[in-house]
């Protein structure tokens, strides 16, 4: 059951072979049981878990059971959910129980799935390794002496670990899709607009979107199904027709154009990566697709680009987290100045800081221009470049990460060397282009590589095809450790 | 655009995080290797583009205005540090 995919246990369930109760527990048993060695859940509550289980059996003894009804779905704990402990990894929001719901976890209780708990990331979704979180590392299910990813690490180890057979990350440079490949687990970040960031904690707000994360491609489409939708409460959410993104899923790829950035295949991607996914893309060619070389000429300036323009607007949304309406207050201070200085010293890890103080140089007096407004117009030209690329393509393709699951600890001391993670996908996210990762082998160590699939604007649908196909042909994306069967 | 320890100490008093002396030095030498990294977009020659805030250019919607939001005060202050009488309490500011 822990390997099953969604439609089979959806399907277990209108079968009354297993109610939602019976699902949910033996999720909640693994999670007892893995979860002190993984460290992937925050925050587990049984009582709320399976009193939802209780309500969705009730829907499916009515008959009114949707694909989702019952199903548990970890989320990643930057969603607010209504009574839960939302703690987004941060000292800052320890104490925190969100007093309303996201309008993801929204779209989940309308589709009567469970909550099964929430999961552990980089604080303030600022990471790529999920080493940054208040309440500790997460261990990567594959080698528990390296990281995950980040910063939905701990939504990365739970699917991988099958702690949960769904979850839910945020992607704003990288954040769904890297996790998903260095612990070989599917992860789509959906075009920028197409999933509501309404309770959805803010980072980047120009960047960051929800997505699922699961054991493959049919999975995600049904969850991203259930996800997407405008929502007038998010200033930037598109009100665009709703979408069955699984309705192509099962289409022949014959003919189908991956473009291959020769900027991605250039050195920096390590040997294993590039055999791993120069064997994914000879199974693509085999299918009937076939590859043409395409160039993303700025995508060098990506990382530097986003560096300013991710913590330019994290330190406006992280303003607000002042120590007088929620979250950590300082217990002592001469004034409200200090109160201000001291409960943000406090509640904020070291990332965060460094994170906040360069987008505060970044956007002061005398600065603005040379660096805020250069890298907005990067950011333009680094789009363009995107749109130049579908030209010639369908799709585009390449290493999700540079290299596979690096030691804990590795990183850790030198920011920028654990910025450079994010090579592949951030260009993805500056641009509002959707990205997906699947598994497509394995390296060094045993370790998962994933291959990238980059859409048009509004591709999901393709992107899932194109994805699904794969799975069909090959079972990378059916593994799992060994020792955790 | 190299900075030094008085930057440090001004862009945390903008950003109201206290930064003892003893940590300026990490700070100021982690954000430098930072800038340093940002420093390569510097020399490229964007004349003539358009910033782009974000990918679907999109305009402000606009609603009716009318009351849509419930008061859900008692919820909201359930989480808050110090509150009374429906107000969050903070130290007194003295002008």
């Amino acid at each position: 059951m822990i390997n099953a995919s969604l439609k089979e246990l959806a399907g277990l369930l209108a079968a009354k072979k297993v109610s939602s109760v019976e699902l949910t527990q033996t999720f909640l048993q693994r999670i007892a049981q893995l979860n002190p060695s993984l460290n992937a859940f925050i925050s587990v509550n049984a009582d709320k878990s399976l009193a939802q289980a209780q309500a969705a059996d009730a829907l499916i003894a009515a008959g009114k059971n949707g694909p989702l009804t019952g199903i548990p779905v970890a989320q990643k704990d930057i969603f607010c959910a209504e009574g839960w402990l939302s703690t987004c990894g941060s000292k800052m929001l320890h104490n925190f129980v969100a007093p309303y719901d996201a309008h993801v976890i929204e779209q989940f209780n309308r589709a009567g799935a469970v909550n099964l708990g929430k999961t552990n990331m980089d604080e303030f979704a600022m990471g790529s390794s999920n080493e940054t979180s208040y309440f500790g590392q997460v261990k990567n299910p594959w080698d528990v002496g390296a990281v995950p990813g980040g910063s939905s690490g701990g939504s990365a180890a739970a699917v991988a670990a099958r702690l949960a057979p769904a979850a839910t990350g945020t992607d704003t440079g990288g954040s769904i899709r890297q996790p998903a490949a260095l612990t070989g687990i599917t992860g789509i970040k959906p075009t920028y607009g197409v999933v509501s960031r309404y309770g959805m904690i803010a980072f980047a707000s120009s960047l960051d979107q929800g997505g699922p994360m699961a054991k493959s491609a049919e999975d995600c489409a049904l969850l991203l199904s259930a996800m997407a939708g405008f929502d007038p409460r998010d200033s930037t959410s598109l009100d665009r027709p709703a979408e069955d993104y699984a309705r192509d899923l099962d289409k022949p790829l014959a003919g189908l154009r991956i473009g291959l950035p020769r900027e991605f295949f250039a050195e920096g991607m390590a040997d294993d990566v590039r055999a791993a996914v120069d064997a994914a893309l000879a199974e693509y060619r085999r299918a009937g697709a076939v590859t043409v070389e395409v160039s993303l000429p700025n995508s060098g300036l990506s990382v530097p680009a986003y560096y300013v323009i991710a913590p330019a607007e994290a330190s406006s949304n992280l303003s607000r987290f002042d120590g007088v309406r929620y979250g950590h207050r300082a217990p002592d201070y001469a004034d409200l100045f200090d109160m201000y200085c001291k409960s943000r010293a406090q509640g904020f890890g070291a990332e965060v800081k460094r994170r906040i103080l360069i987008g505060t140089y970044v956007l002061s007096h005398g600065y603005y221009d040379a660096y805020y407004l250069q890298a907005q117009k990067i950011r333009r030209l680094i789009a363009e470049d995107f749109a130049q690329a579908f030209r010639h393509c369908d799709i585009i393709m390449g290493p999700t990460a540079p290299g596979v699951a690096f030691a804990v600890g590795a990183k850790s001391d030198d920011p920028v060397a654990m910025y450079l993670s994010d090579i592949y996908t951030i260009a993805v996210n500056l641009a509002g282009l959707p990205g997906m990762s699947i598994p497509c082998g394995f390296g060094a160590g045993g370790l998962p590589v994933g291959l990238q699939l980059i859409g048009n604007y509004f591709d999901e649908a393709r992107m899932l095809n194109v994805a699904h196909r794969y799975q069909q042909a090959t079972d990378w994306h059916q593994r799992m450790p060994e020792e955790l069967i | 655009m190299s900075l030094n320890l008085t930057d440090v100490k001004r862009i945390a008093h903008l950003a109201r995080i206290e930064v003892s002396e003893g940590e300026l030095p990490g700070y100021l030498q982690q954000l430098t290797s930072i800038l340093g990294l940002v420093e390569e977009m510097q020399a490229v020659d964007t004349t003539g583009i358009a910033p782009m805030a974000h990918a679907q250019d999109l305009m402000l919607r606009l609603r009716d205005d009318v009351v849509t939001e419930t008061d859900r005060r008692a919820a909201f202050q359930a989480v808050a540090p110090q509150v009374e009488a429906g107000l969050y309490l903070v130290p007194k500011v003295i002008e």
